[in-house]
This record gives C-alpha cells, sequence and structure tokens, in this order.
C-alpha cells in the first residue's frame, strides 16, 4: 500500500469528532503502526509545508482538521456570529476543576473565595465539565471533571498536555521557605498541589475518560 | 489619597471575582510582599470598599463580609503580645499564613484561567469542519437542533428584562391608543408571516410603552397556546425567537 497518507487523509477528513491513531490502525488493518504513524506525520508536515489554512491538530485524543488561528478573522466574517465566550468566574472556576479534578464544589469555592453554583452550571451545560460521580463524604457532594470537549475547545492533546502550572511548583517553594522561616512544622497538613501529585491525578482520569467516549459516538 | 482611592475603585466595582481577587488588587496596587502584607493597611482598605459599595446601594456577596471579619480578626490577632516562652502552648503560627496561602493558591488558578483563555479557542480562533451554523442560516431553519424550546419562565424573563429597561418617565404618561388583545394577534401573525421569525424585542419594534408590551406578551401567550406560534432559543437564557407554528 503507498497511498497510506491518502488514506489516512481521507479518513480524517470524513471523521466528525478527532480520529484517534488505533482506528486509523484499525482501518488500515495489516499496516505496521509504525508505519501508520510516519505516514500520519508526513501528512502533517505536508500541511504545514504548503501554508495551507487548515492543518491536521492533535486534540482530544485523537487528530482532527482545524483552520489555522491567522484564518479565524475571515471565518467569523463568513459566520457572522461572535463566540460565546467565558466569563473570568467560570473560566477560573474551569482552570481549577481541570488541574485538580477530580474535585468537589466545596473544594472548588475554597479555592475561589465565592460561590461557584452559577459558573458550575454554566460550564455544565457548555459540556466542558461532567459530574464524574459522588464522594463517599459527609452528604455525597458530587465529584466534577473536565470532559473530552473540554480538550477540544481548548485545543489539548490530552489533560497532560494543560499548560503547566509554574506557579504552582514557585508557591510550593516558596511556601516552604515561609515555613521553614517561621518554623513551622505542619507543611504535610497543607494542600498544596505538587506537580507530581497532579500528574499522578491526571493518568487516573484519562483512560476512563477516553473510553467512557468511545462508547458514545 | 483616599479619594484618590475611591475614584479608582468606582472604575473597577464589577471586575473583582471575590474578597480574594479584591485583596490581590489591593496588594498589587500598594506593591506589597505577599508574604509580609501589612495587615493594617490592607484592612482599612478592604473596608474602604466595602462601605463605598454599601454607600452605591449595590448587592455585597456574603462572601466579602466573611472576608471583612477574616481581615479583623487576624489584624486583632497579630496586636496580642507574643508568648514569652515559644516552646510552649502551640506554636503561635502567623496569623496571616493561612490567607497568604489562600492568596497565592488563588493567583495561581486565576493565572492558569489566563492562560487556558489565550489558548487557540474552538469556535473563537479555530474551527472544525462540522462547526455550527451560522446565525442566518439558523434563522432560514427553524427545525435546526440547535434551537431548543423556550419555556414560559423565559419568556417571562424576556418580558421583565424589556419591562425593566423603560424610561420612568415613560410610564408616567397616559396612553391614549387604544389596544385590542385581537389587533396585536393579527399584527404578530402578519409579521410573523412576512419575516418567519422574530425575536421578543423585534415584535416590539419603536413601541416600547408598557400597555405595548404587556399586550404583545398576552398575544404570544394566547398564540402558544393555540398552536399558533413557537418559541426558541438558542441556548439557555439565549434570545427567544419566535416561528409561526405551521411553516407557510
Amino acid at each position: 500500500m503507498d497511498n497510506i497518507p491518502a488514506v489516512i487523509e481521507a479518513l480524517i477528513f470524513a471523521s466528525e469528532s478527532p480520529l484517534p491513531l488505533e482506528k486509523i490502525c484499525a482501518v488500515l488493518d495489516g499496516v505496521d503502526k509504525t508505519e501508520v504513524k510516519d505516514a500520519l506525520d508526513k501528512l502533517i508536515a505536508a500541511y504545514e509545508e504548503r501554508q495551507s489554512g487548515i492543518s491536521i491538530q492533535e486534540v482530544a485524543g485523537g487528530f482532527q482538521f482545524r483552520t489555522r488561528p491567522e484564518m479565524a478573522l475571515w471565518i467569523k466574517k463568513l459566520k457572522g456570529t461572535k463566540p460565546g465566550s467565558l466569563s473570568p468566574a467560570a473560566l477560573e472556576t474551569l482552570a481549577i476543576v481541570a488541574y485538580r479534578q477530580p474535585i468537589v464544589k466545596a473544594e472548588i469555592e475554597t479555592v475561589r473565595g465565592v460561590d461557584v453554583s452559577a459558573p458550575l452550571k454554566g460550564l455544565l451545560e457548555k459540556k466542558l465539565i461532567r459530574i464524574m460521580g459522588r464522594k463517599d463524604a459527609p452528604g455525597k457532594p458530587i465529584i466534577y471533571g473536565t470532559t473530552k470537549k473540554f480538550l477540544e475547545v481548548f485545543n489539548l492533546k490530552e489533560l497532560t498536555d494543560l499548560p503547566t502550572m509554574r506557579e504552582l511548583t514557585e508557591i510550593t517553594e516558596q511556601q516552604s521557605a515561609l515555613d521553614l522561616e517561621t518554623a513551622e512544622e505542619n507543611v504535610g497538613e497543607q494542600q498544596i498541589i505538587t506537580q507530581e501529585s497532579f500528574e499522578k491525578q491526571i493518568s487516573q482520569e484519562i483512560p476512563e475518560e477516553i473510553s467512557e467516549d468511545d462508547n458514545d459516538s | 489619597m483616599n479619594e484618590e482611592l475611591s475614584t479608582d475603585y468606582a472604575i473597577k466595582l464589577d471586575i473583582f471575582e471575590g474578597p480574594l481577587d479584591l485583596l490581590l488588587y489591593l496588594i498589587k496596587k500598594n506593591e506589597i510582599d505577599i508574604y509580609n502584607i501589612p495587615i493594617a493597611l490592607i484592612t482599612q482598605q478592604y473596608l474602604d470598599y466595602i462601605h463605598m459599595i454599601k454607600s452605591l446601594n449595590l448587592d455585597l456577596a456574603g462572601e466579602y463580609l466573611v472576608m471583612a471579619s477574616t481581615l479583623i480578626h487576624i489584624k486583632s490577632r497579630m496586636l496580642l503580645p507574643i508568648p514569652e516562652d515559644p516552646s510552649e502552648e502551640d506554636m503561635e503560627e502567623d496569623p496571616r499564613s493561612e490567607l497568604v496561602r489562600q492568596l497565592i493558591e488563588y493567583q495561581a488558578f486565576k493565572e492558569a484561567a489566563e492562560k487556558l483563555a489565550k489558548r487557540p479557542l474552538l469556535e473563537r480562533d479555530v474551527f472544525v469542519r462540522s462547526a455550527a451554523l451560522p446565525e442566518d442560516m439558523i434563522r432560514s431553519r427553524p427545525e435546526d437542533d440547535e434551537l431548543i424550546e423556550a419555556s414560559i419562565f423565559e419568556l417571562i424573563e424576556a418580558f421583565h428584562n424589556i419591562v425593566a429597561r423603560l424610561d420612568n418617565k415613560e410610564l408616567l404618561e397616559i396612553d391614549l391608543e387604544k389596544l385590542s388583545l385581537t389587533d396585536i394577534i393579527n399584527d404578530v401573525m402578519d409579521r410573523l408571516t412576512r419575516e418567519r421569525n422574530l425575536t421578543f424585542e423585534e415584535l416590539l419594534g419603536e413601541r416600547k410603552d408598557r400597555r405595548r408590551i404587556v399586550y404583545t406578551f398576552l398575544a404570544l401567550l394566547e398564540l402558544i397556546k393555540l398552536k399558533m406560534v413557537k418559541a426558541y432559543q438558542t441556548a439557555a437564557f439565549g434570545v427567544i425567537r419566535i416561528f409561526p407554528a405551521v411553516e407557510s
């Protein structure tokens, strides 16, 4: 088979949602996975070289044709719509859910210092977050996490692709310095995200989410 | 200085996302080291802000008051003499440290949120092939999935919004124009058949006096009840569009 890039191109074009590499491999039965990946990389590079208005982007665990950001102006002119942007309250809430998931409402409110019912509702309606279950704690609070659509909207390959919260690691350092200064010993009790624990949380999340969404489609 | 402060706040009134946001703003504005907050100064400025909101008769979220009491509590704890023997009792923690931790954590997420917003967003910066239909195509295709049926409460809310926008002075004028519900119903149906679909506001046109609004609203309720028109909106709290129930 020498037209593998063309086949992959067609598959991605015909796909409604980001197409995972595994699905391409499943269709191209008998072709080696590394060969498929090579062809895909070549295809992506070809679109880059040609300065095309569209490119193949890896988002939400798959590949998808997307217009280039430079084209946004023209497309908006065509569509004549204003994008519904997220309020700062919604964005902050979303960031907290994204970095701290699985998380309950009370924990989000502790960080933001205000009631988050309204932004949570809005994010649920926009399907950027979802209810993942209930926590086995008094009151059985609802646990929230981000959705596959969140990854699609924010152009993220997967959750680990989230921009690193460099500030947070800095805080951990500064905080421990501060704690040393004040000769405190209860650092361990304070819940500060470390990069490590964050990634651990994330890696637990991903398989579940992808498999669920696959069933849906 | 106080005067300068208050004008400054006035512009920024609704941009604060909560008490933590306000505190961060005050810290930045005063160029204070977040790890060594002069609690008396910040508390004073914070309270000034709260008083100003109150004097403007704006709603003040309860969280702001909770923070005010927290600040005052910290301030009073800072005034207490440090125990002679530090090993005795609970080694007194800096009363500010919990607040500092909260502030830094909040700041980190605020920045993370800003970073997220700067990414190439779908439907804002990048688009996919199956992207939603443009507004004008939705308008000519009322059967599109994007539309969800508007409930009676949303209609009432639209009604309230328009009444709320009315100039008070206009309400005092006595309107001699005689309106009948039948006329309005006919008028609404005429315009809908001509223009295919209209929002509640478009239906009212320029004549936005209270009587007109009430009659149009009643006419719509009647028409919906008779199943002669349908009300749709594209999203929750979106603009409500009225369509004739039977496509001609």
